[in-house]
């Protein structure tokens, strides 16, 4: 079983739409691969808009915990503020200290330092994870709260449950709709993959930030290809990555082009290659997932 | 006024928005300060051309542990809540790449066996910036940059936001990350106003929702900009009516602009026209925010 991961480095390259289309064209009966889909965009997971998935299954995410003064033991002597390397630990206005949840890194170094032993830890629901059936295949999702922290615990349950049900069932594959940047979401993301297909847009933004996620599979040991979208908007730029993929040995597995159909079928809610089969962008997805099967199979032995 | 720009969303058009602004603002004659807090993908100082001038290192105290002090009593690995520092066969280990920096480890040793000792988690430079144009624009810029492979971007982030230049000016502008976790609750603390950038699409509209929410548990202002204005469907501009969160600036689908900003031209060098759009905009954040 083969795990295969979506990245970019900047956000809003396409993602979402290749994985859709990706999603679409392993559930076709010609697919070599069985396949289960994960969506590790767990700050804004947009997949489930293009795949209308039905929740089967739906769990509490618990982050880290946070701090609570209990006002009635607290003597103000503000080792807690002195102690936090977090900006957490707030003057409350009346001579006391309060913690401010969204500052709170849940140390707990507050509560053992607090010599009125006032300081306790609480934990927090801060998201949700989901099991769906999707009409191509089981997806897993996930929904962090705004405002919370340890997205890159939720991606790797997220995944973790992804790859139990694969194993289960034997699957041939999970394909993971990563995340942008290249902080925490996306080290859990690219964490175990077998393979990176990375969608990088021909733009001076995009060359730079596909260079740091390229960097980051690097660093990880894991296997990258690259996958140029709106290739045609800027052809300087388009050229550009081609030549540094080349220097770095990386293969360069297709070019789609800037197509208004891709927004057409993210309206429609459909991938794009069930919305308009013969637009330029679904012609050059199917090209690409062909490059990208044959290295699956090659991974796979 | 510190105002932030933040999305949701990635790629629709966070750093095309505060570069615009910061250059429109400064060749007015403001005093503008610009941080790039998307320090995962930093993108600002290809369109606003920095001399980076100063120069420093992010770094995350990990605890070290003296063996001849040590005897693996496991009061740290007790008090961490992150698993960073374990006693295994009388011998306590760090894992640096789990650790906090809280040094709770450090102030909890009975043996005094624990020191900290800095780990780079990644850079701050900054320096001034005039875009790649004939503006006469002269911007306090500064970004961060996580280093690839540590997960941690809030500690650069919250550096970053004490960077020198910030005293004197009059507007900083923040570039924040895509998103709506901790990298952009830390960009956005202490903002005045933040500016949403999205795009007419189910994705945009999706994330658009999170971001609002997220500003309003934060307790910030915010209004709306409708990047590629035209394409996708009216999702966005209904939401934002429902919200009551106003809509600032529309920025039509222009193949043209899309092509400048793929060569790295600043959206207000390759159409002057903007300038007064931003200026309009800045104007009408400053009384959204008085009022």
């Amino acid at each position: 079983m083969k795990q295969l991961v979506i990245l970019s480095g900047k956000g809003g390259t396409g993602k979402t739409s290749v994985t859709a289309a990706f999603a679409h064209l392993l559930a076709q009966e010609t697919s070599p691969f069985r396949t289960v889909l994960a969506d590790a965009d767990v700050d804004a997971s947009n997949l489930e808009l293009v795949l209308s998935p039905e929740i089967i299954l739906r769990e509490d995410f618990r982050g880290g915990q946070i701090a609570a003064i209990d006002q009635d033991r607290c003597n103000a002597c503000a080792t807690c503020q002195d102690v936090c390397r977090f900006d957490a630990v707030l003057d409350d206005g009346e001579g006391g200290y309060k913690i401010d949840p969204l500052a709170c890194d849940g140390c707990a170094a507050c509560v053992y330092q607090c010599p009125e032993e006032a300081i306790s830890m609480h934990d927090q629901v801060v998201g949700q994870w989901f099991r769906s059936e999707s009409r191509y295949g089981p997806l897993f999702h996930a929904a962090l709260r705004p405002a919370q922290e340890n997205s890159g615990k939720l991606v790797t349950l997220v995944k973790q449950q992804a790859r139990l049900l694969a194993l289960d069932e034997g699957c041939d594959l999970v394909l993971v709709d990563g995340p942008p940047g290249i902080g925490c979401p996306v080290i859990s993301a690219v964490s175990g993959a077998d393979l990176a297909l990375i969608v990088a847009e021909p733009t001076a933004s995009g060359v730079h930030d596909m260079r740091r996620a390229l960097e980051t599979t690097n660093h990880f040991d894991v296997p990258a290809m690259v996958c140029i979208n709106k290739a045609d908007i800027y052809p300087e730029g388009a050229a550009g990555i081609e030549a540094f993929c080349q220097s770095e040995g990386i293969p360069v597995v297709g070019r789609v082009p800037f197509d208004t159909t891709v927004t057409g079928a993210m309206v429609e809610g459909q991938p794009v290659t069930v919305f308009q089969p013969d637009a330029p962008a679904s012609r050059a997805l199917r090209r690409v997932w062909d490059e990208v099967t044959a290295r699956i199979e090659e991974l796979s032995g | 006024m510190i105002i932030a720009v933040a999305s949701g969303k990635g790629g629709t058009g966070k750093t095309t928005v505060a570069t615009g602004l910061a250059l429109a603002l400064s060749e007015s004659g403001q005093t503008v300060a610009c941080l790039d807090c998307d320090v995962e993908a930093p993108n600002a100082h290809i369109f606003l051309n920095p001399a980076f001038e100063h120069r420093e290192t992010v770094n995350q105290l990990i605890p070290e542990v003296d063996p001849d002090l040590c005897d693996g009593c496991g009061e740290c690995a007790d008090v961490c809540q992150f698993h960073a520092i374990v006693v295994l066969g009388g011998r306590t280990l760090v894992f640096p790449e789990l650790c906090h920096g809280c040094g709770s480890c450090t102030l909890v040793c009975p043996h005094k066996a624990i020191r900290e000792v800095p780990k780079a988690q990644g850079i701050l430079e900054g320096g001034p910036a005039a875009g790649g144009g004939p503006l006469l624009a002269g911007i306090d810029f500064a970004q961060g940059l996580l280093n690839v492979g540590e997960p941690m971007a809030v500690p650069v982030i919250s550096q970053l936001k004490k960077w020198r230049g910030l005293i004197d000016a009059d507007i900083v502008i923040l570039d924040s990350p895509p998103g709506a976790s901790c990298p952009v609750v830390e960009s956005l603390r202490g903002a005045d106003f933040a500016l949403l950038v999205t795009e007419p699409t189910p994705f945009g509209l999706h994330d658009l929702r999170l971001a609002v929410e997220l500003t309003r548990e934060i307790g910030i202002p915010a209004g709306v900009i409708v990047n590629r204005d035209g394409i996708g469907d009216a999702g966005v501009d209904e939401f934002c009516r429902e919200a009551g969160v106003p809509i600032l600036m529309r920025i039509p689908m222009d193949r043209r602009i899309a092509e400048a900003l793929a060569r790295g031209e600043a959206l207000v060098e390759a159409f002057p026209e903007y300038l007064d759009r931003f200026r309009d905009l800045y104007d009408r954040i400053v009384e959204g925010v008085a009022s």
